[in-house]
Parts: structure tokens; C-alpha cells; sequence
């Protein structure tokens, strides 16, 4: 899809991460910070400890709008919700205003195409949009997919020229609401538009590091003000791509091309709450055979998480063998987890392998090392709801 | 003290050789958190694959500098492996080595040879 050839596109932010001296790397096809100064180790343990800001501008934030409103602020949020939902896993006829889902983009199969953020227009009288976020690496072929989808009924609009900011961390609350007051009495996974201050943005509460923390889409041309401003708060630093994967890895995250590709269902991949029971009933889901007997528990591998117990990180590619040997699967992501100090892997293994407790062995450069079925996320979410 | 373009360090004494990374390489790795070394009596083929060097985001090949037989190596790496980065031409050392052609090592690169070819990086 995207040749080592094609120069690589930039964000609002890359100039500024060259200025801060950031080590950058290519990733999606993009010019990205994988660190800043402080290094991996210090950026990840930041960021559970205090708020770290990353930019994530090369995913794919859009939208989608009806191309007719009726005024009905409930049947035109119905009617766009019909509009997305023949592609993807969730119930997103059930949002509230405001409201955020992760779900799924599948194939026909009932595999995963992508991952991604779908929340509804917060204001209640604006119903009949979507916001949507897809990964960076997929972006492309998912935005052709939605708007082929969703059109006459809707249109599709594409924001990614926008910079897309998380702050996430602890602290992420105080940075953020610094900014935009009133983000503090926002609920984890939920959206509000902040129009009248120094920085018109639309803020989600969420991301993906297992912390609380924001995703704040704003204009190309306010991004670098904005970043700086976050930066100016000593609670704050910049962190790369590093620290991102290590940090969802600790949180027990799929990363999509990696943990899930169009061959891995949702269930396969330990995502069952993203096929609700109100689209499994209705029947009509892609791969709906596969999916609701797979959801009945016929399967052949799930994702699960390891404690490798001995030796080096695992990382993706090596092989999983059972007890005796037997080679049963593959670590799809695996590293070292700086908060628990030892090496954690993500892989896919058969169900009878996957219970909480089970040895197992993951196979590095020829060595067979112990290794422990355990209970994901390896360190716990901290997300903040409201009632 | 020579140096390899593989970021390699070799310090002879005697016909014993201790072999590390240099402080540019565990840089460039970043925060080391794990290191897998050779076993003692390991004979090594210049340009063989001798030890394994871990990041948290990656892992990375180290080199043999030069022909001979492992006859110790750093076990303290193990426990502490942040070594490599907090020292890595003196305490952060990966194995010592019993060198078969000495002279070889006299073609490697020297300190100033060195760091004008990380001027070229």
C-alpha cells in the first residue's frame, strides 16, 4: 500500500518535534517522533505518572452527516447510525449525544478490517453526524470504505489535515481542563465541542494508554500554538511512538496490523463486548454465521496476554509452544513492560491453552522461555467515568 | 581502545580482548533492559552475531569485532542491564575474549578514526 519510495507526509507538528530534537522514525507514512529526549523508558513512566502529549496526527479522524435532516433529532441520529452500521460491529443507533464507542470495521467475513472511535455529535439538537477515528495505516482504504457505504444517504468528510493531540496520564485532567474548562466533568468516552476559547477543538475523553486522558481534534493552523501551550505545563511533556506501543501493550490493547488483521475476528481477538447483543440478534453484521457461532464459543485460537517468566522480551513473530514443545501460536506484540519491570507479550493460542495460568512457552531466537498465561490489562485501566 | 562500524568497541591486553558497545550504539538503542550474551568457550567469526542487546522497543544484533573464543562474559548485565547505558566502555563490557590474530585488531578503526565516521552518520 504505501512504497518505502513516496516521501513521507508530515503533521501540523512535525517541524516542532525536529526543534525539540525528537528521534523520528517512518510510521503509517508519516514523519513521526518514536522519542523525545527523556527516551522510552522515562516518557512511559511519565505518562502514568503525570500527562504525556502525543501527537496522533497521522490517524484518521472524519465525519459523516445525513444529506437531509428531518429535524427530528432521534430519527436522524437513527438514520445515520443505519447509514455506517451494515460495516461495522457496534450499536451505534444506542449512543446518547456525546457519546463514544470503539468498535469494529469488518470484512465480509466477519474480520477486522480496522479499529475505530465512532461518537456521536455532542449537541443534542446536531444529531445526524458521526465522528469517526481509524488507524493511521488503514486510513486510506477506510475512508473509501465508509463513504462508499454511507453515500446518497450521508456525505463523508475527511479531517485528517487536522492535528489530533492525546493527553493522557493522571494529570491529564488538570492540563486539559486548563485549557478548555469544563473538560474535568467530562465521562471517559464521551465528546464535547469547545468553540468559544483561544482553541476551538472537539475533545474526547479517551485514548489508549490505559490512563485517563483526552484526544483533542483542532485546527492545522492552531496546532502548534496549542501543543506549546500544553507543553508550557510542567505537569506535561512530549512523548513518542515508543512509549505509545509500550504503553497500550501495559493496557492489554489490540494494535491493529499487528494483534488484528482482516483474517482475526472481534472474537478471536478477546473484543467480544464490541458485537453487542442488540447486532447479534438483528442478524445482519458482516460474517454474522462466523461471528455469533464463534460467540457461542466455537473457536480456534484467542488473543490472550503472557508473563514471559525468564529470558529475553518476546516479540512479535515468535513462536508460542505448549508444555511439550508443540508450536500452538505466535506472539502478535510483546516487549518489556516498564512498570512491572518483566517482558509481556500479546499472541494468539487454541482456547484450551488460554486459560488464566497456564504455562506455556515462547520460543526467542531458538530458546524455548517459560511463560504464564495471565489476565489482561497487565496493568490497570485508570479511565474515569462520570455518573 | 578500536572501534567497528557496527558500533562495536575492542580493547586488547595481552592476547585477552574485552569487547563492549560504544557509548554512540547505547545511545542510539536507548534504555537497555535486557542484554543476552554468549556462552564461555563460544569460539566467534568476525562479523557472527555474539550478543543480543534490548530496548523496549527493539532488539538488536551485536557483532564479534574479531576472531577468538569467548573466556568470560558480564554476568552482572543480567540483573542490571542498564550498565550498557550508564557505562557502556567501561562497566556496561559484554565478554572477554582470547584473540587468535591480534594484529587484526590493529586495522580496526581508533578513537579518531571512530568519531570521524560518526561524523558520516
Amino acid at each position: 500500500m504505501s512504497s518505502s519510495e513516496a516521501p513521507l507526509k508530515t503533521t501540523p507538528l512535525t517541524e516542532t518535534h525536529r526543534a525539540m530534537g525528537a528521534r523520528m522514525v517512518p510510521f503509517a507514512g508519516y514523519d513521526m517522533p518514536v522519542q523525545f529526549k527523556d527516551g522510552v523508558l522515562t516518557e512511559h513512566k511519565w505518562t502514568r505518572a503525570h500527562a504525556g502529549v502525543f501527537d496522533v496526527s497521522h490517524m484518521g479522524p472524519s465525519f459523516i452527516r445525513l444529506a437531509a435532516f428531518s429535524g427530528d433529532p432521534d430519527a436522524d441520529h437513527k438514520a445515520i447510525a443505519a447509514a455506517i452500521e451494515p460495516i461495522i460491529s457496534g450499536d451505534i443507533a444506542g449512543l446518547k449525544p456525546g457519546q463514544i464507542r470503539y468498535t469494529i470495521l469488518l470484512n465480509e467475513q466477519g474480520g477486522m478490517l480496522d479499529d475505530l472511535m465512532v461518537g456521536r455529535f455532542p449537541e443534542p439538537d446536531l444529531a445526524g453526524g458521526l465522528y469517526i477515528v481509524v488507524n493511521g495505516a488503514t486510513k486510506d482504504d477506510d475512508f473509501a470504505l465508509i463513504e462508499k457505504t454511507v453515500l446518497p444517504e450521508a456525505g463523508f468528510l475527511r479531517v485528517d489535515d487536522r492535528a489530533l493531540i492525546a493527553v493522557q496520564g493522571p494529570e491529564a485532567v488538570d492540563v486539559v481542563s486548563a485549557i478548555f474548562p469544563g473538560a474535568e466533568d467530562m465521562s471517559f468516552m464521551t465528546l464535547r465541542r469547545f468553540q468559544d476559547g483561544e482553541f476551538p477543538a472537539l475533545v474526547g475523553r479517551s485514548g489508549y494508554t490505559g490512563e485517563d486522558g483526552y484526544e483533542i481534534l483542532i485546527a492545522a493552523d492552531h496546532a502548534v500554538a496549542f501543543y506549546e501551550r500544553l507543553l508550557a505545563d510542567e505537569r506535561a511533556r512530549p512523548i513518542g511512538l515508543g512509549a505509545r506501543d509500550s504503553l497500550r501493550l501495559e493496557a492489554g490493547l489490540p494494535l491493529y496490523g499487528h494483534d488484528a488483521d482482516p483474517s482475526v475476528s472481534p472474537i478471536e481477538a478477546g473484543l467480544k463486548f464490541a458485537v453487542p447483543k442488540v447486532r447479534r440478534e438483528r442478524g445482519d453484521l458482516r460474517g454474522q454465521d462466523r461471528l455469533v457461532a464463534e460467540f457461542g464459543g466455537a473457536l480456534s485460537r484467542v488473543r490472550v496476554g503472557l508473563k514471559v517468566l525468564e529470558g529475553a522480551p518476546a516479540r512479535e513473530g515468535a513462536e508460542i509452544a505448549d508444555g511439550a514443545g508443540k508450536p500452538i501460536g505466535v506472539v502478535t506484540s510483546g516487549g518489556f513492560s516498564p512498570s512491572l519491570g518483566q517482558a509481556i507479550a500479546m499472541g494468539f493460542v487454541p482456547p484450551e491453552c488460554a486459560a488464566i495460568g497456564t504455562r506455556l512457552n515462547v520460543i526467542v531466537r531458538g530458546k524455548a522461555q517459560a511463560a504464564e498465561v495471565v489476565a489482561m490489562p497487565f496493568v490497570p485501566h485508570r479511565y474515569v467515568r462520570k455518573p | 581502545m578500536r572501534f567497528t562500524k557496527d558500533h562495536e568497541w575492542i580493547e586488547l591486553d595481552g592476547d585477552m580482548a574485552t569487547v563492549g558497545i560504544t557509548a554512540y550504539a547505547a545511545e542510539q538503542l536507548g534504555d537497555v533492559v535486557f542484554v543476552e550474551l554468549p556462552s564461555v568457550g563460544k569460539t566467534l567469526k568476525t562479523g557472527d552475531g555474539m550478543a543480543v542487546v534490548e530496548s523496549v522497543k527493539a532488539a538488536s544484533d551485536v557483532y564479534a569485532p574479531i576472531d577468538g573464543e569467548v573466556t568470560a562474559v558480564n554476568d552482572a548485565l543480567s540483573t542490571n542491564p542498564e550498565t550498557v547505558n550508564g557505562s557502556p566502555e567501561g562497566d556496561g563490557w559484554f565478554a572477554k575474549v582470547k584473540v587468535a590474530d591480534t594484529a587484526a585488531i590493529e586495522a580496526l578503526m581508533d578513537r579518531d578514526a571512530y568519531e570521524a565516521f560518526l561524523q558520516t552518520l
